[in-house]
Parts: C-alpha cells; structure tokens; sequence
C-alpha cells in the first residue's frame, strides 16, 4: 500500500529563475508544476509517455515531464511555455503558430512548441526532416500538423532574420565604435 | 414578425408559437463584397494557446481546490455485494467520498443510476473521492473493499445478437440485446428491384469502434457559494450541462453556471453531461471545498465514450446503364453499455439520401454489449455507413466498368430522399465532382508503374451529411460602446474550431466594425444568451446569423443617432469599416466613435435571433475526395500519399481555418482507416488498448499531403450569411476512398478497418493461395 512519504526539498532554475520546492518523491515533475507551481500552460494528457503534452526543456533537452520526478530535477536548468515569450514579444516559434494556424484546440501547442524550441535552439538551421523528426513525439488530436511542420520552419526563417539583423546592427555599433 | 415553430413540451404536437424575434434578414448575395468575411484572420485566440495562458477546465486553480479519482469497475459485468470505504475515508487528506451506499440516487442514461449496484462495462463507477492531491485521492481508491460477483457478460457485437447470448444488460427488458427498438426504414419496393437488376452487389463490412481520445479529457471543477453551483466543465455544449446537472441534483437552473473558456478537442464525445459534472459537483458539497475531478486517460477510453462499432450488409441493384433501382441494407451496431443521449449514430441516414434511388429498405439495430456506452463522433453514422456503401459503389464501379464519379453523377439527388424537399444547393455535390474530376483523371492518366513490390492505387468517394446547416434556436447580443468597439456575447462555444474568431469576422462585417474592434464573450452559462451544443457542424451557421441580426439591430440604432446628429436621413447612411459613409462615399467618412461617444454613456444594445431552417427545404452538406495509396505487396505496409477533397460548406468565412478543419478532418479519417481501433478481448470483456501507447492516433509521419480544393458558393437559402459547418464533413468519405485505393492497388476489398500490416498479409496471403472472387459476385 503505497503511502505518502515525507516531502523533500528539490530546487531547480525555472525559466532563468531559481526555484525551491518541498514535493513528495512520487510527485512527477509534469504535477509539481502544474500544482505547486500553477504553471498549467503545461499540459497533462497520456501521463505515461506517449503524447508528448507535457514537453518542456530540461538542461537543453525535450523530455516529457510526466515522465522524470519532480525530486530527480534538483539543480537541473528548466525551461516550460511560460518562459518562452519575453514579456508580451512572442518566441519566433509562437509568432510562426499563429501565422501558420499550427493549432486548433490548443492542448498540445505548449509541448509542440517546446518540442521545436529545444529542437531551434541546438539547430538553428534545422531541416524539415529535422523538424518532423522534433515533433514525432507530440500528438496533435485535431491532425494540424501540416500547418505545425510549417511553423516551425517559418520559426527558423524568423530566427534567422532576427540574428541577421541583430548582426547587422552590431556591425553598425562595432563601425561607430571602430571610427570613434 | 417571424414566429418559431416550436415543439410543444409534453403534448407530442407542433404549434406554431410566437418568441421573440428580430426581421428575417435578407441573405448576402453570393456574390457580395464582404470586407471581414471570407478573409484569413489569424485565430483571435492565438495568443493564449500559444503563451500556455488559455484556462482549460483542467487548468482551473482555486483556493482550496481538492482533487478527485474514481473507482472504476474491474469486471464487465457484476453486483457489488459489498462496499466498505471507511478506510478511505480516514485516510488524511481525503475530503469525501461517494459510494452507492452514501450518494443520493440520480438517474443516469435515462434507465440506469450515477451509482448503480450492478455494474455493467469495466470502467463503470463504483467510487468516487476528493482529496488534498491526485495522489491521495488514489491512495485512497486502493483502501476502498469491494466484493463483487460477476456476472455473465457479452462484449462481442456478433456474439450479443445471437440466440442465448448473455444479457449485458440484465435490468433492460427488451429482446435479447437489443437496446432500442429496430429502426425499419422502407420506400419503393426493392423485390421487384432487386429482381429486374441486371447487376447486383452484395458485401459484408464491420467498423470498428474508435475512441476520441480528445487530448484534453472529460472532466470539471465544481464549487458551491451557498445553493448557487459554478462548474467549469470540458464540455461542447455549456446549456446542455447546465439543464442535466440541474435536473439530477433538483436545483433551478439560475442555480447552476457552467463555463468553458478553451476545451482540449471534443469531437463529439462532450455534448452532454457525463457523471463527472455530477461528481465533481457532489465532491464539493460534501467537502465544503471546490473540486476539480478530471478523468485520465484510461477513463477517458473506457467510460465516456467511442464510436460504436457496425456490422453492415449492403446490398445494390442497378441496370447496365450504372441507375441505381434498390440499395438494401442490414445494419447492426454496438452501443456499449448505456444510451448517452446526444446525437445518435444513424447508420441508416447516408443509404436513404446519398444517391436518388427509389427503392430503399434498411433494418438498422442497436444493441447492447458490456463495454463503455458509445457516443456520437465526428459525424456519427455517417463515417460508418460511407465505409460500407462507398465501397459498395466502388464495386459497382468496377462490375459495370464504369468511372468512379461518373456512376455517382448518374445517380444524383437534388431533392432529399427523406423529406421529398429539394436541397438549399442542389448542385452543392456536383461542384465537388466537378472540382475533383481534373484531379482524379489526372491522377489517373499519371499513376505510376508498379516499382518493385509497392503497387499504387486511386479510390474514390463521395459523402453527405446531415449537420453543418445549423440548429436554431441560438442567440446573440451585441453592445456597441461609447468608443465605438463592440462586446459580441453569445453562449456558444469555441470547442477549438475557430468559432470566435469566425464568428467574430460576422460580427465585424454586420456591424461595418474591424475585427480589432469586437470583443467575443462566449462558453458561459451566466452570460448567456442561449445557445445550442456545437455539434453537427452547427456552430458557425446557427450562430452567424443571430449575431447578423443582433448587428443589424445595432446599425439601425447607430444610423438613427447619426442622422440626427449629422442631420442626414438615415436612409442614406452605411457603416463601413469603422466608419459612417453618406450615399456609400468613403470619402465624406465620419468615424463611428464620432457618433457612439456623443451619446454616451449611454450604448446601443442590439439582440439577434436565428431563425427557423428553411421550411420548405433541406440543408445538407457534400463532399468528394479521393486517395492515392502505395501498397507495398512484401510488408502490407500501406502508404497514403495524397488525399484530395472538394466540400460543399456554403461560404468559406476564414479560409484558412477552413482548411484547417479540412486537414485536420481529413487525418482523423485516415487514423481511422489506417491505425485506430479498440481492440477488445471478448473472453475478458476489456479494451487492451486503452491508453495512447496502443490506441494509434496519427502523428507527424502518418498525413499524407492534403489538398483541398475551395468550392466556397454561398449556400444563400440556408441561411443569411451562406455559411454552412465544415467541422464533421472532411472525415466521412476518407476512409472508404482509401480502402478503394487499396483495391486498386493491389485487388483486395478490405472489409474492416483498421487497414493494418497483418490484415492486407492475410488477405494477400489468402489470394496467393486460392481463387480470387469476382468483384460484385
């Protein structure tokens, strides 16, 4: 008969901010933040592993957070679709779904995006196949995955825009500077 | 003033009543230039599902919340004897909990109870617990002793129609399993029909039962202030759960609230009320404490329901010239353990009205077996019956060397079979054929040459439906404010469809309003107005035009205030795009907040009604599609390339979320031709596969490329805005065309899905060794 064990102490950084936590062992990462933390942008679905709703990054990594214990991620670096915007400026990847209409009902989208997110930050170049391959793991129930493929290679497009144009306008500041 | 023709309550009889109404507007011409309408506006949405920040009912968080688990039964057939929870009420941490030996009796699928001493399918409810956390609830579930005697059971559709088999449902008195009565459907006379065919086709087919698995499961967050109940329930229809909870536990219905926000997919399985939203509300009660009882995935396969599995015999008569002169047909389906209620799965509709045919007879029943009560799913019936009679028609095709398309166009009906009315688009189907006709042949004319074992194949089929033309009542309210933007508020639902957004551009478009400037209330009981389930396509063509009656109400009121004030009769005036032209000039525009803000703060009101479906005509829906499969002869490995798909749905409103609903109908359908299927052991009475390891839904690698190709006529007799559902029509004829691509392959007539490696093996195994029968013998 299983019975609920002390709680422990676990902290971790969570979208760049250091987190503490008393959970008991057998809490799931996937409900330790969608109970103790109230974070529910990350969906619970299968539980088990096989729909991928539950996607964040851990230590640069897609892993289903229903799957690894809250207390198994002491000191580890976590990332959920809370922490992807930046204020109210979307990810490239959240502007790239609206364009692309890469979701109907909205309950796998956060761990889509988390899927492609990992998967943009390793490889920014990433190849369609490359993207698939990213989102094999994650259900789409209302079938947008056409329009998710899509996304994220628009994601990428826009990522590529950015850094250009980022690089561009440091080549400018690095030319002011160089002339001073 | 137009009146409802309203069903009276309880008399049985129809009478015409006269309800509150606004003027019957005149429809949009088909070929009006609409500004808001029929433009690719991104989902108004967007922002939230892509943040995380949309509230599902599984996200509800309140002070206190409690959780809840249920019991479910291990046996698919059984009398509780005995049932002790008092350890689990001792547990700490647990804060109620629900047996048939404390809970009060509510009626529950019209003959059975939200807790019932005999249990009749595994997932069946036994308990029910609210606790501090999921987790204690479980432990709690585990302290739970319970003794049961089983009792026989039948699980199998073919062994529950058979002489002695076991009731499955011992207290329902009706013949053997039968769990309703036969539904005899007869015109014509199909003897003399059958006897002067000069082809015949006669073909067994069985469909499995398929599970939604919506991502977001069934459940709902209950809490009480003092005899009012606020549920946020996972629901398609937030008025229907209302009216059912409020029935079972004997409260007014101004005592329950029930909202949806956002809802995780529904597809059919969450248009009505289910024990949860009974539970949940229960829980709370007792606990004194809000309780969220959401179900998991297992539940979520077992208890609330699938498509309900067929047996179908069909069978065709036609002459030589491809003229259908009778269709017969046999149909049997599992409908689990319950009546949901809801809509039916009619197998019977698409045999009655898809093609003209003066001879028609089918026997349709529905029985009983011990597994979870079927539910209507994405077009229920529909799929079902195309399964079966688009591969009849395949087979016809092909004993009459006919084409395809070509055998349906001779068959055509304008007129509904059923009513005897003529269609509100009677070309609606022929613009699909026309639209798909190039593709197809071309299709043809390029198919490849078999290369090395994988063979290529192109099948055909056609569909109708009975949703998408809406179900009135429904209702609107429209507040224009003192800045000139607009609350729209309407009851409905966006169930993930795109309704607030579609909706939104009607309103944007009756009101002369940008997009930008309409707030859209929906999914709250407490807000209202009514309106009904967002079921059978319904939503966009029930809704649409209460709101453009509601706009109009609004553009009235804003023109009268305008004339007075620009001194201008009002008969001269328009609003368009946010502003007020003279004569229809954009260039004398005074902005419409010029006008709103010297009235306030007082705002113009506006409220719409739909009107009645026409009444001298039928509204359906059509579409034809076809897929190109490679069939590989070694692995009976089966790839579906390409699906192409015409639909009649009336005006497109947002072609983007059109083809979103196309693409994504379209993969349900392929999942449900290629990979899904319970798969259910009728020596145990138990689903194996109930859980998305072993359910397989499509993912990523399994959608073939989909092109869909716009009719977008505007259906103008449907209803004012000529904007027909699109959410059931692209699934219905997928499967089918597959299984008819199949055959093209590689000659083999599947007749049961799901078309898995080890079926196509048998089957090709099965030629390789013995005569292949002729098609159509």
């Amino acid at each position: 008969m299983p019975i609920a064990d002390a709680e422990q102490r676990v902290t971790f950084t969570l979208n760049g901010r250091e987190q503490a936590l008393l959970v008991e062992p057998r809490r799931t990462l996937l409900d330790a933040l969608r109970h103790d933390l109230e974070l529910t942008g990350t969906k619970k679905v299968c539980d088990m592993g096989d729909c991928g709703a539950c996607t964040v990054i851990v230590d640069g990594r897609a892993m289903y957070a229903c799957l690894l214990l809250a207390i198994d991620c002491d000191g580890r670096e976590i990332r959920t679709i809370e922490g992807v915007a930046q204020g109210d400026a979307l990810d490239p990847l959240q502007q790239a779904f609206i364009e692309h209409d890469a979701f109907q009902c909205g309950f796998c989208t956060s761990g889509q995006i988390m899927s492609l997110r990992a998967l943009l930050d390793a490889h920014p170049n990433a190849s369609e196949e490359q993207i698939r391959t990213a989102v094999s793991g994650n259900i789409c129930r209302c079938g947008a995955y056409p329009n998710i493929v899509a996304a994220g290679k628009r994601a990428a497009e826009l990522m590529r825009e950015n850094s250009t144009a980022a690089g561009s306008a440091s080549d400018h500041i690095a030319m002011q500077a160089g002339g001073r | 003033m137009p009146a409802f023709h309203v069903s009276v309550k309880g008399s049985g009889k129809d009478a015409t009543v006269a309800v509150q109404e606004g003027d019957a507007l005149a429809p949009w011409p088909a070929d009006a230039d609409l500004a808001a309408v029929g433009k690719p506006y991104s989902r108004r949405e967007g922002r939230q599902k892509v943040t995380g920040r949309a509230r599902y009912a599984y996200d509800v968080r309140m002070p206190r919340q409690l959780y809840a688990r249920v019991l479910r039964s291990p046996h698919p057939h059984a009398r509780i004897v005995q049932i002790d929870a008092s350890k689990a009420e001792a547990l700490s941490g647990v804060h109620a909990v629900l047996t048939v030996e404390n809970a009060p009796e509510i009626p529950w699928y019209g003959d059975s109870q939200v807790f019932s001493r005999v249990l009749h399918c595994i997932g069946d409810e036994v308990a029910a617990v609210a606790a501090e956390s999921e987790e204690v609830a479980d432990d709690a579930l585990r302290l739970i002793e319970v003794t049961y005697e089983p009792l026989p059971f039948v699980s199998d559709l073919e062994a529950a129609i058979g002489p002695g088999a076991p009731k499955a449902r011992e207290d329902v008195e009706r013949e053997g399993n039968l769990a309703d009565d036969p539904k005899i459907y007869d015109r014509g006379d199909t003897e003399s029909a059958f006897a002067q065919a000069d082809i015949m086709v006669d073909r067994v087919f069985h469909t499995a039962s398929a599970a939604h698995n919506s991502l977001e499961p069934h459940g709902a967050t209950a809490y009480w202030d003092g005899e009012n109940l606020t549920l946020y329930s996972s629901t398609q229809s937030v008025f229907t759960v209302r009216q059912q909870v409020a029935e079972a536990l004997g409260l007014p219905e101004h005592h329950v609230r029930v909202i949806m926000e956002h809802m995780g997919g529904g597809f059919g399985a969450k248009q009505i009320a289910w024990k949860h939203d009974v539970l949940a509300a229960l829980l709370s009660k007792q606990s004194g404490r809000p309780v969220q009882m959401m179900l998991d995935r297992r539940a979520e396969n077992l208890a609330v329901g699938h498509r309900p599995s067929t047996h179908q015999r069909v069978q065709l008569a036609a002459r030589r010239d491809g003229t259908l002169l009778g269709i017969r047909a046999e149909i049997a389906q599992a409908r689990g353990a319950y009546l949901t209620g809801g809509e039916a799965s009619n197998v019977s509709g698409m045999y009655q009205t898809l093609y003209r045919c003066e001879n028609v007879h089918i026997e349709e029943r529905s029985y009983h077996v011990n597994i979870g009560p079927a539910v209507a799913f994405r077009a229920p019936g529909h799929v079902e019956a195309a399964f079966a009679l688009e591969q009849a028609m395949d087979e016809l095709a092909r004993a009459l060397e006919m084409d395809p398309i070509a055998l349906r166009r001779t068959n055509y009906a304008e007129v509904d079979q059923l009513s005897d009315k003529p269609f509100t688009l009677p070309e609606g189907l022929r613009l699909c054929y026309d639209a798909v006709a190039p593709e197809w042949e071309s299709a043809r004319r390029q198919r490849s040459a078999p290369d090395g074992t994988v063979r290529r194949g192109l099948g055909f089929a056609a569909h109708d439906w009975v949703g998408g033309g809406g179900h009135p009542p429904g209702y609107a309210w429209i507040e224009l404010q003192e800045d000139g933007t607009a609350n729209v508020i309407t009851g409905t639902q966006d169930i993930g469809t795109g309704t607030r957004t579609g909706l939104s551009q009607v309103a944007a478009e009756a009101l002369g309003l940008s997009v930008d400037r309409i707030a859209f209330r929906l999914g709250d009981t407490g807000t209202g107005p009514y309106a009904p389930v967002s079921s059978g396509s319904a939503t966009q063509s029930t809704i649409g035009p209460a709101i453009r009656d509601a706009a109009s109400e609004v553009v009235r009121q804003l023109l009268d205030a305008a004339s007075t004030i620009m001194e201008i009769p009002a008969s001269r005036l328009s609003v368009r795009e946010n502003a007020i032209l003279v004569d229809g000039d954009a260039s004398r525009a005074t902005p419409v907040e010029q006008i709103t803000s010297q009235l306030g703060p007082h705002t113009i009101q506006g409220r719409g009604a739909r009107t009645d479906n026409p009444a001298s005509k039928s509204v359906r829906t059509f579409g034809a599609q076809f897929a190109e499969v490679d069939v590989d002869t070694t692995t009976g490995d089966v790839r579906v390339v390409r699906i192409v798909t015409a639909h009649d749905i009336g005006r497109i409103v947002n072609p983007t979320i059109v083809d979103s609903q196309i693409i994504g109908g379209v993969t349900q359908g392929v999942g449900f031709a290629m990979t899904e299927g319970q798969v259910i052991d009728h020596a145990l009475g138990r689903v194996m596969n109930a859980n998305l390891e072993e359910y397989k839904v499509p993912t990523v690698g399994d959608v073939p490329e989909i092109r869909h190709l716009h009719i977008d006529v505007a259906d103008t007799e449907a209803n004012s805005t000529g904007a027909k559902g699109v959410g059931e029509p692209p699934l219905v004829p997928t499967a089918p065309a597959i299984a008819n691509a199949i055959y093209d392959a590689v000659g083999i007539r599947l007749d049961a899905n799901p078309f898995s490696r080890r079926r196509l093996l048998d089957a090709l195994a099965a030629t390789g060794s013995s005569h292949q029968e002729e098609p159509g013998a």
